[in-house]
């Protein structure tokens, strides 16, 4: 069996903040400066590393990235990628608000969907996309996911969802909200019917996401130095006016406190889900 | 319009309204309380144990605030912990065991937002229940009695009808919340709980509830016998609904759909 390197956690990761500019090829700059060790690390030199700080700091990645660099050559297919959020009950601004992030982030919704092959196995792939409006969940999100767990039932296909969230869409109001019972139930049946799902929590993976298909997983696996956690750090320090203990919701932190199988550094993440895939391939013997 | 919605916040939050425990010792007869997770400890933000209905027995879960101040903070203000989902939890798995219908009192500002309750997986803990819930082969009904805040209040609410009283309110962020998020300004929660779209009947006209129910002698016995009838009623309908889970699953399916457009 192949050999996975993990990483040791890093506690001087959780103390660097996250950059909010996307790493492209195309940036134009030279040079990246790293939010953890300070240094500024050419941009060549970044992507060569999946967009990881020689440092062990992970930068941010646009969900397309993200399949590239998860998926076999050419494998992955992309499914419901017409299907996007209304303004379903005229909340102000919204309208404005998304027509903008759909401009800036090329794409129509915060999660992509379809299918791959991962080191040949074949999977549905949901990857949800930080720099759309920070992965918030809508109607659109929830149907798309939805979706895929039941083309998973129909195909009997394992499922591997990468996640980045702050949570449900407020401007969707209760629809919002409702997205998380409705992934949940899907997750549920795919689970019942005897199906492998994984999840990647990468950062952050908050708010309603957390509560809902990211910790619904057979095995969740997380990144290291990511944000994990139901309520923001922020809130909860004004709440209980108390410092938050040192890593708080750091995915180190929620790994120590039993709610994550493991920490998977994002360069062996292919290799460890290949792995997986093969593991569970195969009916189990009865 | 603006004022109406905030309005209804403040009469959701009110503290004269009836608690969860109200509603079960005037609705049910011998009310037996179970207590704890089984794992950690006792949560009494959640109340929960065994009642009759009529002549069936059936489950109960009411999540507490308290009336007093005393109450209110012994109820930590009716947010709960981790392990106030998983004792609920529990207790649904109990009643789907010995085949007993699950009646819900939902009335809380949201989860608790703590230390201890991070560390303990509130996150998960919802998760777990919103999973759970969605297969539950017995009849589940649930009611927002006052406030339904969030994925705190939807941990309970998985069910096959969700009613809500008229004057509670349903929704994904508190008003303020919301204001201080998307405008850095707590004090425009009116204009956000108008923009929310979190009263009884925007949840209905959403297709997120059934009912909603009259609060005409709120707290009076003939508010209770109300509905006490209708949850006999009710629960008789779910029990010979013979796709029980197939039609919860539906339900929550749907919901959203017709805001989504396709390119």
């Amino acid at each position: 069996m192949a050999l996975i390197k993990f990483l040791k956690p890093k506690n001087q990761l959780e103390e660097g903040g996250r950059t909010s500019a996307p790493v492209q090829r195309d940036d134009g700059e030279p040079e990246k400066n790293c939010p953890n060790c300070h240094k500024d690390i050419p941009i060549s030199r970044l992507w060569a590393n999946d967009l990881v700080c020689p440092c062990g700091y992970h930068f941010r990645v646009k969900a397309r990235q993200r399949i590239q660099m998860i998926t076999d050559k050419d494998s992955f297919y992309e499914m419901y990628s017409g299907l996007k959020s209304d303004n379903p009950l005229n909340f102000p601004g919204y309208k404005n608000k998304i027509k903008t992030v759909r401009k800036a982030s090329g794409e129509e919704e915060a999660v992509i969907c379809g299918v791959a092959t991962i080191g040949r196995k074949k999977c549905c792939l949901f990857v949800m996309e930080p720099y759309f409006m920070m992965g918030s969940m809508g109607s659109a999100v929830g149907e798309k996911i939805t979706a895929l767990f039941e083309y998973g039932i129909e195909q009997r296909l394992p499922v591997i969802g990468f996640t980045v969230s702050g949570g449900a869409r407020m401007q969707e109001g209760l629809l919002s909200l409702m997205q998380m019972a409705k992934t949940s139930a899907a997750v549920k049946r795919h689970s019942d019917a005897g199906l492998l799902y994984i999840a990647v929590l990468t950062d952050p993976t908050t708010g309603g996401v957390s509560a809902s298909f990211a910790m619904e997983a057979d095995i969740i696996l997380a990144e290291p130095g990511a944000t994990v956690g139901f309520a923001g750090a922020r809130v909860i320090e004004q709440t209980t006016r108390k410092s938050l203990p040192k890593g708080f919701q750091k995915s180190e932190f929620v790994l120590e406190h039993g709610f994550i199988d493991s920490i998977v550094p994002r360069t062996g993440q292919k290799r460890y889900l290949a792995e997986l895939l093969k593991l569970h391939d195969g009916r189990a013997i009865l | 319009m603006k004022d109406a919605a905030y309005e209804r916040v403040k009469l959701a939050r009110d503290n004269h309204r009836p608690t969860g425990l109200d509603y079960i010792k005037n609705i049910f007869q011998g009310f037996m309380e179970f207590h704890g997770d089984r794992c950690y400890s006792d949560d009494p933000a959640i109340v929960g144990g065994i009642a009759t209905l009529g002549k069936n027995p059936v489950t109960v879960i009411a999540i507490e605030k308290g009336h007093t101040a005393k109450e209110r903070s012994y109820r930590n203000f009716g947010a709960p912990h981790p392990e106030g989902y998983r004792k609920a939890l529990r207790l649904m798995k109990q009643a789907e065991k010995f085949g007993r219908p699950i009646i819900c009192f939902i009335d809380t500002s949201g989860a608790y937002c703590g230390v201890g309750a991070e560390e303990r997986g509130q996150g998960q803990a919802i998760a777990e229940n919103l999973m759970e819930m969605s297969t539950l082969c017995v009849p589940v009904i649930s009611i927002l009695i006052g406030e339904g805040g969030s994925g705190g209040a939807l941990a309970l609410a998985v069910a096959d009808r969700v009613w809500m009283l008229q004057n509670a309110v349903y929704s994904v962020i508190s008003p303020e919340g919301c204001a201080s998020i998307l405008w850095k300004d707590s004090g425009k929660a009116e204009t956000a709980a108008a923009s929310l779209k979190l009263t009884a009947e925007d949840a209905k006209s959403l297709g997120v509830i059934e009912r909603i129910l009259s609060e005409k002698e709120l707290g009076k016995k003939e508010f209770y016998d109300r509905i006490r009838t209708l949850l006999v009623k009710e629960i008789k309908t779910l029990t010979n609904d013979f796709d029980l889970v197939g039609n919860r699953y539906n339900r929550f399916r749907s919901l959203g759909v017709s805001a989504v457009v396709k390119e």
